[in-house]
């Protein structure tokens, strides 16, 4: 399977604070990947380095082949912000409508959006006036009206209803199977099991890349919650982490 | 075309406001109806003021909403959104131009309609010219708007930088005292200002019945100010933010 997403050696300091120390993942095409960690972790920060919005210090993102934030990507990546970043003054469909058509796109795929994200009933109600959830999913339809083929999801189940989330979940994974590449943010971790691959960061490391299977055997556990929580007490003990260099005597506790 | 679809979203979203659009035509006949009863009894007075506030409230209110509405598509993560689209910057730049342009071009026609038909305003030159420098002073309005807002971070700051960059303009631009009237230090600073052409302009359409030369020159340097800023704007919508 070929990456969609390289990140190597990456270093991003916002402000004086360093948020990612030297990370490098890979992320294959056509897969939807689950981004995990406490918040405050840098999984934000690695999702804008993805888009190509985040100030880099060092270390390189590499997107379908081109360096993150390359013009000819923006019509190739859609970005859920965490915070809904929709126009509060316009209705649900004209901001479909908006999105679409600097894609390009016409008023039937705007449409269509809005479907997707189940808000066809709020089609016509102002996203001002809608509740949290509902405000979120019409951020989402904008973010997934162009059907690209790099899709980064800020955390784009939270505040929904389980029904909703279970529909949310099977609208990524058909975008995955019609060959997008999906990163999502999450912090539920029935959400995470969903997922073909995890990524697990805290402070700033990786400290976990593989699948929801392969994280849950590492750690010999079939909870995922008990499995991050073993990784991370693993890693915070001073059990040396595999890119460690030679000075593993002397970790701090 | 994502121009075109830029401003109509603009427009879109003013249009929502219904009391937004309300006030835009309201507030200026409502102020030139005072000016019109202030002045009743000093004949003249009216003519010359009605004539140059036309051209000053579009610029002072196009700069408020602008800036507010530029202000609330960074803080609302849109701005980056955008910038993470296929729009240029000078799709969103033009299409708040445009948007605004046309705004203005309402609110102006309103109010000179208002003071040429009702209140009496007299001038030599034709009503048209009027509307044509409100509506580029209105785009002044805007472009520096947009600019002011790259450097507030709230509504509060940015609803104060129009006391710090359009009332020395207006004050300056021979509206309170006459240019010639004035210390040659602040003759100087009033004539870097925009606003003093824009005025200059208005009178030249007050005093004669063809265009002249100096309207046009006028005319051409609020335009290039208008260019000036909007570049200088561009220049603060960054697509990487630390």
């Amino acid at each position: 399977m070929t990456s969609a997403i390289e990140v190597a050696d990456l270093v991003v300091h916002r402000g004086a604070r360093p948020v990612l120390h030297g990370l490098s993942c890979t992320i294959p095409e056509g897969s939807v990947t689950g981004l995990l960690g406490p918040s405050g972790s840098g999984k934000t920060t690695l999702m804008r380095a993805i888009v190509g919005v985040q100030v880099v210090r060092s270390g390189t993102v590499t997107v379908l082949g081109r360096p993150a934030g390359d013009a000819k990507l923006r019509s190739e990546i859609g970005y859920l912000t965490q915070a809904p970043s929709v126009y509060a003054d316009l209705t649900v469909r004209e901001n479909a409508r908006y999105f679409a058509a600097l894609y390009g796109l016409g008023q039937a795929e705007a449409d269509a959006a809005v479907r997707d994200v189940g808000l066809a009933e709020a089609a016509s109600q102002l996203v001002g006036n809608l509740s949290g959830g509902q405000r979120s999913r019409a951020s989402l339809a904008c973010a997934i009206v162009s059907k690209p083929k790099v899709l980064i999801l800020d955390e784009p189940t939270v505040g929904q209803d389980p029904v909703l989330r279970d529909e949310l979940w099977a609208q990524f994974r058909g975008l995955a199977e019609s060959g997008s590449t999906l990163v999502v943010s999450s912090h539920v971790m029935d959400e995470a099991n969903r997922c073909d691959r995890l990524l697990l960061i805290r402070e700033g490391l990786l400290i976990a890349d593989d699948t929801p299977a392969a994280v849950k055997a590492s750690a010999g556990t079939e909870d995922l919650d008990q499995a991050f929580l073993t990784l991370i007490r693993r890693q915070g003990t001073g059990v040396p982490a595999p890119r460690a260099t030679g000075e593993a005597s002397e970790v701090p506790s | 075309m994502i121009l075109l679809h830029t401003t109509g979203r603009i427009l879109r979203q003013l249009r929502h406001d219904r009391r937004t659009v309300a006030m835009l035509v309201a507030v200026p006949t409502l102020l030139l109806t005072l000016l019109y009863f202030m002045y009743d009894s000093q004949p003249g007075v009216f003519d010359h003021i009605a004539l140059i506030m036309l051209g000053v409230f579009p610029f002072i209110i196009m700069f408020l909403i602008t800036s507010i509405a530029m202000l609330r598509e960074r803080t609302t993560g849109t701005l980056e959104r955008l910038l993470t689209t296929p729009l240029r910057k000078t799709d969103l730049l033009f299409g708040y131009g445009l948007a605004f342009g046309v705004a203005a071009a309402v609110q102006a026609g309103f109010a000179s309609a208002l003071a040429y038909l009702l209140l009496d305003l007299d001038t030599q030159g034709a009503a048209g010219y009027v509307v044509m420098i409100a509506v580029a002073n209105a785009v002044l309005g805007m472009a520096l708007g947009l600019l002011a807002s790259a450097f507030a971070k709230t509504e509060f700051q940015a609803v104060q930088f129009m006391p710090v960059l359009a009332v020395p303009q207006l004050l300056l631009c021979g509206l309170f005292v006459p240019r010639e009237l004035m210390a040659g230090w602040l003759q100087a600073i009033s004539d870097v200002l925009p606003l003093t052409y824009a005025v200059e302009a208005l009178q030249e359409v007050g005093a004669y019945a063809e265009p002249t030369g100096t309207m046009w020159r006028d005319f051409a340097i609020v335009a290039g100010a208008v260019v000036v800023a909007l570049v200088a704007a561009a220049g603060t919508l960054r697509r990487r933010t630390p």
